[in-house]
């Protein structure tokens, strides 16, 4: 199983704003997620949830207020450097290569992200996600959900502390999507942060224990509740 | 309003005696007569039209520096005119020389390195219609921008250097041999005049370019509510 | 990871996904050789005038061959969004941008390093005895040619009309390249050095203010 993450790190949004041109895919929104908890962003199409997300993987630049990770490595208590924490990042695109093999594809990110004996990792993270099989085939001859798999064993090649994720249900099969419940469920329990945005009530929705809503660029609602999360994730996927 | 108008007629009159000044001030030239008159417009035109460059590149290391689209807005402007300077450069060029030399044009270091960066120019201002996003647009084209200076410098290098076995006539001489005093007093004038042109069409053009933005914004505004 | 480590291993990718496929160095091959000969066609080949033109027209092809093998650099990556993978893994994103331009620089050099012996026979020019110096001046050039067309290429992929944009980009810029590589080209081959270690100097400055431009500004070419 997924041993625990040894530095638990938060997100912090303070004032995040994008704008693109004249239009605002964020307008100052500032958010608290502790570590170890799992959220979730739920809002129509164009609400800002992937802008968020891109914006906490540092892939995009915000035009204004600041995204920062604070953590701390629980027993001694010392605060890891938040330009340190790497999250793992999964999209829709899947962001491996089509040319390589599985293996190939994971033997790579290992390798620069610098992960100690990267072969026996990429084994082992294989054999998680139940590509052991197809480790040598090209993923351009993988299905959907084959690949999706391919994605989330790259996004946690590391074990972050963080994971985010957008929308990551697209395309899969109901067996794909209770797969993907139950490794999110072992990361949450491993205690990795987990921020994903989601379309609509669903077995992954349902690991979370805060649901944000956004609309047009800005935090709508946020809640714990249960009753009140239901009415959150209801509200989209229109 | 006021400040613009009163530039304005500030341009035209430098402009009209620096117009004045080559034709009745200086004396003719020995050689060339009347044509070489010429020389002041094209010369100071080639003055004004390198230091817009060099604005556009400043422009261009703040926008990537600080990002604000202030700079975009200065660096296009500035781009444009540099453009047109030099376009004016390379067409009264050739006007010149015919007459003067017998040809119309000739491969050397300065010339060719003047229509290169014209060339780069010219890609610089269609890269930015090729981009939609403002702030893609304006960080792209800043980052080609930054390259083409750069590479200008080399151009001139390279052909200076390497193409010396083919020698040219030096079609305008250097701006300050063989000058007698009016004839300097009169290109510096010139170039001063000129310099007063370009600073006057960037900052109309800059104005435009601001207005542009603002109505951008506002009509993203109205899209939204 | 380290940058020259990263590198490496990006390299290493950069590599195996071409010559798995070859369809980059195919295509290049074969495009310099379609220049080379329509080139021939518009002069006699054989004359001595075509001797002093041949190193121009040889770098001519190199240079449109390399407009175009080099616009899949980064549009591939966006097949998959790959990048983005990239950007999040590396320590220093130049790393990016010196594998490809490593690749590249390599590809270049097969091409011209192939094409060397089909271009001596078709403008009959003798390469012996200052093959070594061609090498310097090929790898020289290439070199200043994948850094300048790594660094447009990142650019020409998130704009319209990108095929025809590369190119357009390119070949203004490399000018500087095109003129003293051919020149030094033209001697070496002509037996004339003289101009040689001017060129040679002239090539690696080339190279250096473009790869500090490219270091520099490179991580900026990469944002979204």
């Amino acid at each position: 199983m997924t041993p625990r993450v040894s530095y638990p790190a938060g997100i912090r949004f303070e004032n995040v704003e994008k704008r693109y041109g004249g239009l605002y895919a964020l307008r100052r929104v500032s958010l608290d997620v502790a570590p170890g908890e799992c959220v979730v962003l739920a809002g129509r199409n164009g609400s800002g949830k992937t802008t968020l997300l891109r914006i906490a993987a540092r892939l995009v630049r915000p035009s204004g207020g600041n995204v920062s990770y604070s953590g701390s490595s629980g027993a001694s208590g010392d605060e890891k450097p938040s330009d340190r924490v790497r999250p793992g990042f999964v999209a829709h695109a899947t962001m491996v290569y089509d040319e390589l093999s599985a293996e190939e594809n994971l033997l790579l990110f290992a390798r620069l992200q610098g992960v100690e004996r990267p072969k026996e990792r990429v084994a082992a993270l294989l054999e998680e996600v139940s590509l052991t099989e197809r480790r040598r085939s090209l993923v351009r001859t993988f299905s959907r959900g084959m690949r999706q798999r391919v994605a989330i064993a790259r996004a946690i090649l590391t074990q972050p502390s963080v994971l985010l994720l957008d929308e990551p249900v697209t395309g899969l099969d109901s067996q794909g999507i209770a797969w993907l419940a139950e490794t999110l469920r072992g990361m949450r329990n491993a205690g990795c942060t987990l921020l994903m945005s989601l379309h609509g009530e669903s077995e992954i929705s349902a690991l979370a224990t805060r649901g944000i809503r956004l609309d047009a660029g800005s935090v709508v609602d946020d809640t714990s509740a249960g009753a009140a999360m239901s009415a959150v994730l209801a509200g989209a996927g229109e | 309003m006021w400040k613009r108008a009163i530039f304005a007629a500030i341009v035209v009159s430098l402009m009209g005696a620096a117009a004045y000044a080559s034709f009745f001030i200086a004396p003719t030239e020995a050689t060339m007569g009347t044509l070489q008159r010429i020389f002041y417009f094209h010369a100071a035109a080639a003055w004004a039209g390198m230091t817009a460059f060099s604005v556009t590149f400043v422009a261009n290391l703040l926008y990537v520096w600080q990002r604000k689209p202030r700079w975009d807005s200065l660096g296009v402007s500035s781009a444009e005119v540099g453009l047109a300077f030099i376009t004016t450069v390379l067409i009264t060029g050739p006007i010149w020389a015919k007459p003067a030399w017998g040809i119309y044009w000739t491969w050397d270091a300065r010339l060719t390195s003047t229509f290169v960066l014209w060339l780069l120019y010219i890609c610089y201002l269609l890269l930015r219609t090729l981009i939609e996003e403002p702030d893609r647009r304006a960080l792209l084209s800043a980052l080609f921008g930054i390259f083409s200076f750069l590479d200008v410098p080399l151009v001139f290098g390279a052909i200076r250097w390497f193409r010396t076995q083919h020698p040219a006539p030096v079609i305008m001489g250097d701006g300050n041999s063989g000058l007698n005093p009016t004839m300097k007093a009169t290109f510096f004038f010139s170039v001063l005049a000129m310099h007063v042109l370009m600073v006057f069409l960037i900052m109309e053009r800059n104005r435009l370019e601001k207005m542009r933005f603002e109505v951008d914004v506002i009509r993203h505004e109205l899209e939204v509510a | 990871m380290s940058l020259l480590a990263n590198t490496g291993v990006l390299l290493g990718k950069e590599l195996k996904t071409e010559f798995r496929s070859r369809e980059l160095l195919t295509t290049t091959i074969i495009f310099v050789i379609i220049v080379l000969v329509l080139f021939s066609f518009t002069f006699d080949p054989l004359s001595d005038e075509a001797r002093r033109f041949g190193s121009g027209l040889l770098w001519l092809a190199f240079l449109f061959a390399a407009s175009l093998m080099l616009q899949p650099c980064f549009l591939r990556e966006q097949t998959n969004d790959t990048l983005s993978a990239l950007r999040l893994s590396v320590s220093d994103p130049f790393a990016i941008f010196l594998a490809k331009l490593a690749a590249n620089t390599l590809f270049l050099m097969v091409t011209e390093l192939l094409l060397l012996p089909v271009f001596a026979v078709m403008y009959s020019v003798s390469v012996v005895g200052v093959l070594p110096w061609l090498v310097l001046v090929f790898f020289l050039g290439s070199l200043g040619v994948s850094i300048a067309g790594t660094a447009l290429s990142s650019i020409s992929a998130q704009a319209r009309m990108r095929e025809l944009l590369l190119p357009l980009l390119l070949l203004p810029m490399l000018t500087p390249i095109l003129i003293a590589s051919t020149e030094v080209t033209a001697a070496l081959l002509d037996r004339s050095p003289y101009v040689l270690w001017k060129g040679i100097g002239f090539l690696v400055a080339f190279d250096i203010v473009f790869l500090t431009a490219l270091w520099l500004f490179g991580e900026y070419l990469l944002e979204e």
